[in-house]
């Protein structure tokens, strides 16, 4: 499918106002490169740029990232393009204090799905009309209800299995992982200046590419973003190895919906489920 | 104290690691007051005292299998003893979530546990580590972590 012409139209229009008369200093957005096979970040300043703009159904990426990245945060007031999967992640970094709601303006686009056959996160995707967006472009498009099965089916097969396959499945995934960490840079919520991964005094994970550190990795990402993911399947997407990652990021997403009714991200006033807690927690399996 | 004798001199009979973190102000003043009664418990258990339960980062854990724990005990206030009023709500949820993460991935939540032991509880401290020592050895060596323990760079 081609660019979708009118949404890219009133969305360049949009960003045009925003930076001529609105005092935002950079639009980030997605641009189209000849026959790429996905819609690139792009970053516009001036006004007659803004038809580098364009939003299709390559627009992969979750943009969110870059809110908590200096040299854009230097350039002042950020106007940002959001699907409903991106929205999500904007929503924790306001929760997490990490951008300040008057410093970024929300242009939000109706997003039936990105790609071709859809990914899993865009098949059961509840939020393709983004709300509390400053600016929303386009109409909006129709929203399929979605059940907790679908919703979790990738961490259900995994469920499925004993416990001994599951070690072996996981083994053999994570003993692919090169520990490029493309997973924690591309993550809009892996915002911290120097990560665990970083920390030699004392180390608690081995950097080298073997099991051992990989699971511990692994599972330090998992937890770091337990009842923060916002199931953007980002960190999926830009593994090299292919490490069904989102399977793990969706378990945890399944615990907190099942134990706290928790949803990550559908608004920023929320708090995190492990930032607070509850008398009446479950106390089954302490001894 | 026969049974003592036994535990600590019978070097032939494969005796399990424990990794215990416990806290400051209840676990490990119930193991020291399981000491003092006198109530044998089994050697096999090291004890780790930190300030809290909430204290506990999960890392702790996956750090103690690495380095060749055969079972991992968290042990803290009981709900509302908390000296910090509630690090030991928030160990809670955080550690129930992280041992369905690791059950997830195929590492056995039996080798994982948490428990809540008050200062006044020798003899529930001595039953407990009793009780684990003999699930682990029943269990036997954490193979599976073990394995890759061995420097064999996966597969």
């Amino acid at each position: 499918m081609s660019a979708n012409s009118t949404l890219t139209e009133s969305l360049q229009r949009a960003a045009s106002e925003l930076l001529s008369d609105l005092n935002v200093a950079v639009v980030i957005g997605y641009g189209r490169d000849g026959e790429s096979p996905f819609s690139h970040p792009e970053f516009v300043r001036k006004p007659e740029d803004v038809e580098r703009l364009v939003f299709d159904d390559r627009c992969f990426g979750n943009l969110a990232v870059y809110l908590s990245k200096d040299a854009i945060r230097r350039m002042g007031k950020i106007g940002i393009v959001v699907k409903g999967c991106d929205l999500r992640a904007v929503n924790v970094l306001l929760r997490e204090h990490v951008v300040k709601r008057e410093n970024i303006v929300l242009i939000g686009v109706p997003c039936t799905g990105q790609g071709d056959p859809l990914p899993h996160k865009c098949s059961v995707c509840e939020q393709r009309n983004p709300q509390g967006c400053d600016i929303v472009v386009g109409d909006p498009v129709e929203q399929p209800q979605i059940n907790a099965e679908q919703k979790y089916s990738d961490a259900a097969n995994i469920d499925a299995k004993s416990i001994e396959e599951r070690w072996e499945f996981w083994s053999g995934q994570l003993s692919k992982c090169i520990r490029c960490y493309a997973c924690r840079n591309v993550c809009p919520l892996c915002y911290c200046k120097r990560c665990i991964i970083e920390k030699t005094i004392p180390q608690w994970i081995e950097t080298s590419a073997h099991l051992r550190g990989n699971i511990a990795w692994n599972v330090a990402r998992a937890f770091h973003l337990t009842g923060r993911c916002v199931g953007c399947g980002e960190c999926e997407r830009a593994c090299p190895m292919d490490i069904p990652l989102s399977a793990i990021n969706q378990k945890m997403a399944q615990l907190m919906d099942e134990w706290f009714d928790f949803h990550s991200g559908l608004s920023s006033d929320e708090k995190a489920p492990f930032t607070t807690f509850s008398l009446d927690d479950s106390d089954t399996g302490i001894l | 104290m026969s049974q003592k004798t036994n535990n600590s001199t019978d070097t032939s009979e494969w005796q399990p690691r424990i990794v215990a973190f416990l806290c400051n102000w209840c676990s490990y003043a119930g193991a020291d007051l399981a000491g003092m009664s006198r109530l044998a418990y089994p050697a096999a258990i090291k004890i780790v005292r930190l300030p809290c339960s909430g204290r506990v980062d999960p890392m702790f854990v996956i750090k103690s299998f690495e380095q060749g724990a055969d079972l991992v005990l968290v042990s803290g206030c009981h709900p509302g003893d908390c000296h910090y009023t509630s690090g030991n709500y928030h160990a809670r949820r955080k550690l129930l979530a992280f041992r369905e993460l690791i059950t997830f991935l195929g590492i056995d939540p039996r080798r994982f546990k948490i428990s809540w032991v008050s200062a006044a509880e020798g003899a529930k401290w001595s039953s407990l580590v009793k009780e684990i020592t003999a699930e682990v050895k029943a269990l036997g060596p954490f193979e599976t972590y073990s394995k890759i323990l061995t420097g064999e760079p996966g597969r």
